[in-house]
């Protein structure tokens, strides 16, 4: 087995990008997008005026390209103005390009997310693979992606029709030009990332796309090509989102992604169902990164090791206990805190833009607002804007299977739907509308108000025209998820008067639960990434662990040299002795990831296994059976074997020649030859095989 | 035996499903249902026959229930409050949504009835905690042996076919089953499995349906004649899935004729249950799911709720009430007040258990007098449709079922004995599956497959999975005279063919490894004899004789095969390799020998030694027989020309 990590990713809305080969079949995990680089772009301007002047400078910018001084100028110091002023382009896993699309057997996609690139492999003719997604993960990531591309339309009206080949900035003329935290980004930081940038997909590679994918549901067993056995388990990340054990006739492997134990909305992590397996691909990178964050949440960060094996002598089910607990009423926590700033905000005349765009997140969100909101009283709208707001609240009614326990249980005990955004759209309270432009967003439009729309780092969709509305208003709040650059981000709204805040949810698992986890799934081998190392390399672990970083193939150990096989027999054959030897002889099969001998016929063909044959318990023995019998030793006239010859005078003439590899008896008939055969035989099973099996057939 | 199965309910009879059947020492208890006919003991299954003890915790490993009707769910509160089970019992989401509403609308009817309470509501909402949900095709890991996944099954929403698995022992329990969609349920779907056993439903065991479309017409249209005649149409009918399925139909109608006469759905159970099926559209067929991306296709728009006030209002309506079958309750009251009147229209859909109102009607021509209970007597005036939109599979579909899983037993449970029978038959003589339709309480064992587990090397798999291609020049008997023409054929002989070694971790070989894995030096025992064959006179001067060199006229070559001609001859069924210079049957192989003194060449036949051929024969001990079968031919044999 084969694994190359493609790309660690950055966090929920950029997941890892793997390669594995399993027994021979190339499996992708998650095919995501860099939607952070999109801050390279300049956002459409709103007001023409704007527009003008942005054109201008510009070209201005332009002109004097030439001039070195003023490069080094752009380089130390840029404004909303350096932006690329172009329709926008997109950032896919750059060394996913290495590899051949018609080489990939196997696409995993673990989280909504992670698809956001697939239309870019799956409108190559040459691909061939087969997509598992789980039911909800490629509905979500199927509206995920026609909201980028219905958003990315608003570009495409402004700009016009796609330029022919590549479009002026990614000229390197171009991009010598601009500031170096912008180069980073569209470069890499080792300057070969231009490749992986693409131009938008279209609505109907999606479609295309969405038709390749298998969906699947949680714990179902999906078989591939009969030989792999693929199963999606919750990871609890988000509705949908799993990690994957796959079954092959040469072991098991389990891969982790980023996973959360108990979600507010999202089913937990189902962690039992990665026990035992041969290879754990720990792929979690949210802690591996910012591990000084974990130090201080840790008081024993500096004794680890102390503390892991404290752990290790604890009884499993004290761990897992201590393991799942906090992650939910953590959420909870950021949750409840989000809603209070709101509303402060809204008391005090401002209006608030929730910039979230977890779809699980913003569920939670939007019942937890509404309900604040009637708790202190207040009356005012809250607004849902998205392409596929209405697709996406219509799909979240219909998973119980998806959602936490919490919420099953509330279903259970409480019929009713299974978000209340139904009754707020019902009461009016909840206004939702595909964009910022129909009429009936407009009529209804009051402030203060909340809003929620999903947003590609500020630049993309319904988020710019309020950002823009509302960035000079010091009343006013946007709150997004942290992890972004700030800076960057809110460049073309600078100067900003208006508040932020930055919300961090959880998108896997802390560095703390990392080791007690691994002991209760007790895998053979773990690869993890390099950045773990120091801490896994401190606690002993029993199972052997390798690490891995970017691009960088691992060669796991071998697993098994023999495979596993089921042999049909007989419910009723009476053979029930423990060691025999037999021939069969049937069909092959490899289903379920296991391989069956179907067994031609009931019967078990006999099988001889003869050892060498000693020349004085067989004479011993012809004598017995009343034979006339005289040996001699002989040189062998073809080699250097020792060679006994056995004649038989009576009753028929015989001849028997023994080499150590071979018994040749002449013989002229039957009787003779099956007495002898006989002889000869037993003698050779009784005295090589004898010692280890009780009977041969 | 492997597996045993305990039938507790629905053996030869419909009502109180319950199998319990071990496999490998995991007991599990498919269904846990009440007999509707019954008011005494004997509505319950019998469960002091799954322990003495009624240590039913330990008896069990857990419980799975198919779908949420009364006769398959209805016992479960009493089972686990009552008789005390704690383990854990399994059923899909929407079941487990939906049943609570059922038991509870049950334990109504049974009060309304007179009956002792069983069970309080509080138990039902306990005994549901216990529930674990399931979802479609999820491999649900009982314990660490005990394996079950649930399958589409149509028939009512939520409904399931549980496959369990221990070891090597797998079966399908199918609780009911519909192989045909309906209006808002798709067709039961299932992998294909390994099956020891399949235990099906067989209500239908000797019924083929015809199609549904002139039933459902034939039923709009009385419900539209009655409607236009002012009439009111009563339908009894279970809250879920026959309620919603004729709710879409006579929706769907009412947009098409644009009527606006009102349809009820009796208060409360069946307006919550439609919110039910809104959540659950997912477990609906394709063609409602694909319509409701834009609108949910249980937001009827003619459906409203009904209230008791308006029974005795005028005028014409539809209404849906529970429970189904006439059993008591609401619909019972309705039918009380609407039957006596002609105007008036019952609608009986499905299924109706015998002792029941309903099953009464189904047989009654009206005018008749019908006894509700002991104390009332109601005239019936009303006209009276029967609708058979049975959800359940017909024989057609139980055949279909059981030929696709190709079990090696089949059980039948849930249908009446007669058929039963009728339908065992059938299973035996028309696909070879041996069939058992246990009654009550009696049990059958089944054996099952043993598998042997083996590691499996390397090279075994290549050699068999690979193709293998062999040449073969042979020359078919037919024109075997003409030597010259020969021809090549081409084998992919693809059987596994490999040795077994079955030992503590047994293990599985190609043959040619199987000496290096059993550690012993491989030693080849094989036998030969010289054999004299004679030869006929013509030939006896050119034929070679030992010491001689070989005249020109009758070379090896020919000699080789004039004995694979008569050989041929004789040995029609086994293949007869020739390459020119050997014969080759199996191991034996046959060549002339011109030596001068052959070791092999044991006995000098006195009577043709001037006139004979030597061939040398050897073969290894495995194929004896045949061996001395041919030497023995070949010994009378005579060689000629032509």
């Amino acid at each position: 087995m084969k694994f190359t990590c493609l790309s660690e990713g950055k966090g929920y809305h950029f997941p890892p990008c793997h390669i594995v080969n399993i027994c021979g079949f190339r499996v992708l995990i998650d095919c995501p997008l860099d939607l952070s680089a999109l801050a390279v772009f300049s956002p459409l301007p709103t007001v023409i005026s704007n527009l003008f002047d942005e054109k201008t400078s510009n070209d201005g910018g332009q002109c004097s390209s030439n001039s070195e001084s003023v490069r080094q100028e752009v380089a130390e110091s840029f404004d909303s103005k350096s932006l690329i002023q172009a329709e926008p382009w997109y950032k896919t896993v750059k060394s996913l390009q290495l590899w051949s699309v018609h080489s990939l057997d196997v696409v995993l996609i673990s989280s909504p997310t992670g698809m956001l690139g697939l239309p870019f492999l799956t409108r190559n003719k040459d691909f061939r693979a087969k997509i598992y997604a789980t039911e909800a993960a490629s509905r979500l990531g199927e509206l995920l992606m026609e909201d980028l591309v219905s958003m990315h339309m608003e570009f495409r009206q402004f700009y016009g029709p796609e330029e022919f080949g590549c479009p002026q900035w990614m000229a390197w003329e171009k991009l010598e030009l601009l500031p170096m935290a912008l180069k980073d980004i569209v470069l890499g930081s080792e300057g070969t990332e231009l490749c992986g940038w693409m131009s938008i997909y279209s609505a109907a590679d999606i479609k295309g796309c969405m038709e390749k994918v298998q969906s699947v549901k949680y714990a179902e067993e999906a078989c591939y090509n009969g030989s792999l056995t693929i199963k999606a388990l919750s990871s609890g990340l988000e509705i949908g989102a799993c990690n994957w054990n796959i079954l092959s006739p040469r072991g098991s492997i389990s891969y982790l992604s980023g996973s959360v134990f108990a979600s507010t909305t999202a089913t937990g992590f189902d962690y039992k169902a990665l026990k035992g397996s041969d290879i754990l691909l720990y792929s979690d990178f949210t802690d591996c990164n910012d591990v000084d964050s974990e130090k201080n949440n840790f008081p024993l960060a500096t004794g680890g090791c102390s503390y892991s094996s404290d752990i290790g002598s604890c009884s499993e089910t004290i761990i897992e206990s201590w393991i799942d607990s906090s992650e939910y009423t953590r959420e909870m926590e950021t949750v409840s805190s989000i809603c209070s700033c709101a509303l402060e905000t809204i008391s005090d005349g401002g209006s608030v833009l929730i910039a979230i765009g977890r779809p699980g997140v913003m569920l939670q969100l939007l019942e937890d607002m509404s309900l604040s909101l009637d708790s202190s009283n207040l009356k005012v709208p809250i607004y849902l804007v998205s392409s596929v707001a209405e697709e996406l609240l219509a799909f979240s009614n219909i998973i119980p299977e998806c959602l936490s326990s919490q919420r099953q249980e509330r279903f259970y005990s409480k019929p009713g739907p299974l978000f209340t955004h139904v009754q707020l759209s019902n009461e009016k309270k909840l206004l939702v509308s595909p964009a910022i432009h129909s009429s009936k967003f407009l009529t209804s439009w009051q402030e203060p108000c909340i809003v929620f729309c999903p947003h590609w780092s500020l630049r993309l969709g319904p988020v710019v025209h309020l950002l823009q509305r509302w960035c000079q208003d010091p009343n006013s709040l946007l709150l997004m998820e942290e992890g972004y650059d700030i800076n960057l981000a809110f460049l073309p709204f600078k100067p900003m008067s208006m508040k932020y805040g930055l919300c961090s949810f959880i998108s896997g698992m802390k560095l703390r639960k990392v080791i007690p986890l691994l002991k209760i799934l007790q895998p053979k081998h773990v690869l993890v990434p390099e950045s773990l190392r120091p801490h896994i390399s401190c606690c002993n672990p029993n199972f052997s662990v390798c690490y891995f970083s970017e691009n960088e193939t691992v060669i796991m150990p071998k697993l098994k040299s023999y495979a596993d096989m089921d042999i049909a027999m007989d419910s009723d054959s009476k053979e029930k002795e423990e060691q025999y030897i037999a021939k069969l002889k049937g069909e092959l099969l490899v289903e379920q990831g296991k391989h069956r001998l179907v067994l031609e016929n009931k019967l078990v063909l006999s099988l001889q296994v003869k050892g060498r044959v000693d020349l004085d318990s067989l004479l011993t023995a012809l004598q017995k059976m009343g034979m006339k019998v005289t040996a001699e030793h002989a040189q062998s006239t073809d080699g250097p074997e020792n060679v006994s010859i056995v004649y038989i005078s009576e009753p028929k003439e015989a001849l028997i020649e023994i080499t150590p590899t071979r018994t040749m008896i002449s013989v002229a008939d039957e009787t003779t030859s099956s007495l002898v055969s006989e002889a000869v035989g037993f003698l050779g099973r009784a005295h090589e095989v004898k010692r280890r099996f009780t009977r041969i057939f | 035996m492997p597996i045993d199965c305990l039938v507790l309910g629905a053996g030869q009879e419909v009502g109180k499903s319950c199998v319990v059947v071990t496999i490998n020492g995991k007991r599990i208890m498919f269904d846990c249902g009440m007999h509707m006919g019954y008011m005494d003991h004997n509505k319950y299954p019998d469960f002091s026959r799954i322990s003495k003890t009624r240590d039913f915790n330990k008896e069990l490993s857990c419980i799975i229930i198919t779908h949420f009707h009364q006769d398959h769910i209805g016992a479960l509160p009493y089972f686990t409050e009552v008789c005390g089970y704690n383990g854990p019992i399994y059923m899909t989401y929407p079941t487990k949504a939906l049943a609570p509403l059922m038991l509870e609308d049950n334990r109504n009817v049974m009060l309304g009835r007179g009956e002792k309470e069983q069970f309080t509501s509080e138990q039902i909402m306990e005994c549901m905690k216990k529930v674990i949900a399931v979802d479609l095709k999820q491999t649900v890991l009982v314990d660490n042996d005990l394996q079950i996944r649930a399958y589409y099954a149509g028939h009512v929403l939520g409904a399931a076919m549980f496959y369990a698995k221990v070891g090597d022992a797998a079966m399908v329990y199918t609780g009911d089953y519909n192989m045909t969609a309906d209006r808002h349920l798709g067709a039961a779907q299932i992998d294909r499995l390994q099956l020891d056993l399949v235990i099906t439903e067989s209500t239908y065991a000797t019924t083929t349906r015809d199609s549904k479309y002139v039933r459902e017409r034939e039923f709009l249209k009385a419900v539209h004649n009655c409607v236009a005649s002012g009439g009111k149409v009563l339908i009894p009918a279970f809250a879920l899935g026959r309620a919603q399925e004729i709710c879409m139909l006579l929706d769907d109608y009412w947009e098409r004729m644009n009527l606006n006469v009102p349809i009820y759905l009796s208060a409360g159970l069946t307006i919550q249950a439609n919110m039910y099926y809104k959540v659950f559209i997912n477990w609906t067929s394709q063609k409602v799911k694909n319509s409701s991306t834009t609108r949910n296709a249980f937001d009827f728009k003619n459906v409203r709720s009904f209230d008791r006030s308006m029974i005795n209002a005028p005028g014409p309506c539809v209404l849906f009430a529970t429970p189904g079958m006439l059993t008591g309750g609401f619909s019972l009251e309705v039918f009380k007040q609407w039957a006596p009147c002609e105007q008036n229209l019952i609608a009986l859909p499905g299924y109706c258990v015998a002792g029941t109102v309903g099953r009464k009607l189904m047989s009654a021509k009206t005018p008749a007098i019908i006894n509700v209970d002991k104390n009332t007597q109601i005239d019936v005036r009303c006209q009276i449709h029967r609708l058979s939109f049975s959800a359940h599979t017909d024989d057609k579909g139980i055949m279909d079922l059981v030929r696709f899983l190709s079990p090696k037993h089949v059980i039948l449970v849930h249908g009446e004995k007669t058929n039963m029978a009728k339908l065992k038959e059938k299973i035996e003589s028309d696909l070879g599956i041996l069939c058992f339709y246990p009654a009550n309480n009696e049990s059958v064992p089944i054996p099952s497959t043993l598998y042997i587990k083996a590691d499996v090397s390397k090279s075994f798999l290549k050699s068999s999975l690979s193709p293998n291609f062999k040449f073969l020049k042979t020359i078919s008997r037919a024109d075997a005279d003409e030597r010259a023409k020969s021809s090549v054929q081409v084998y992919d002989d693809r059987v596994a063919e490999g040795a077994l070694i079955m030992q503590k971790n047994p293990k599985f070989v190609h043959q040619n490894e199987l000496m290096v894995s059993l550690g012993a030096e491989n030693h080849e025992v094989l036998v030969a004899y010289c054999c004299p064959v004679c030869v006929s006179d013509e030939l006896k001067d050119v034929a070679p004789s030992p010491g001689e060199n070989m005249p020109p006229v009758l070379d090896k070559r020919s000699l080789v095969h004039l004995l694979y001609t008569k050989l041929s001859n004789d040995f029609q069924d086994v293949t007869i390799q020739n390459d020119g210079d050997h014969l080759q049957i199996k191991s034996f192989t046959v060549s002339p020998c011109l030596k001068e003194m052959c070791p092999h060449r044991i006995q000098v036949n006195p009577d043709c030694t001037s006139k004979a051929v030597n061939f040398c024969c050897t073969w290894s001990m495995e194929d004896e027989k045949l061996a001395w079968g041919v030497v023995s031919i070949m010994k009378d044999l005579e060689l000629k020309t032509g």
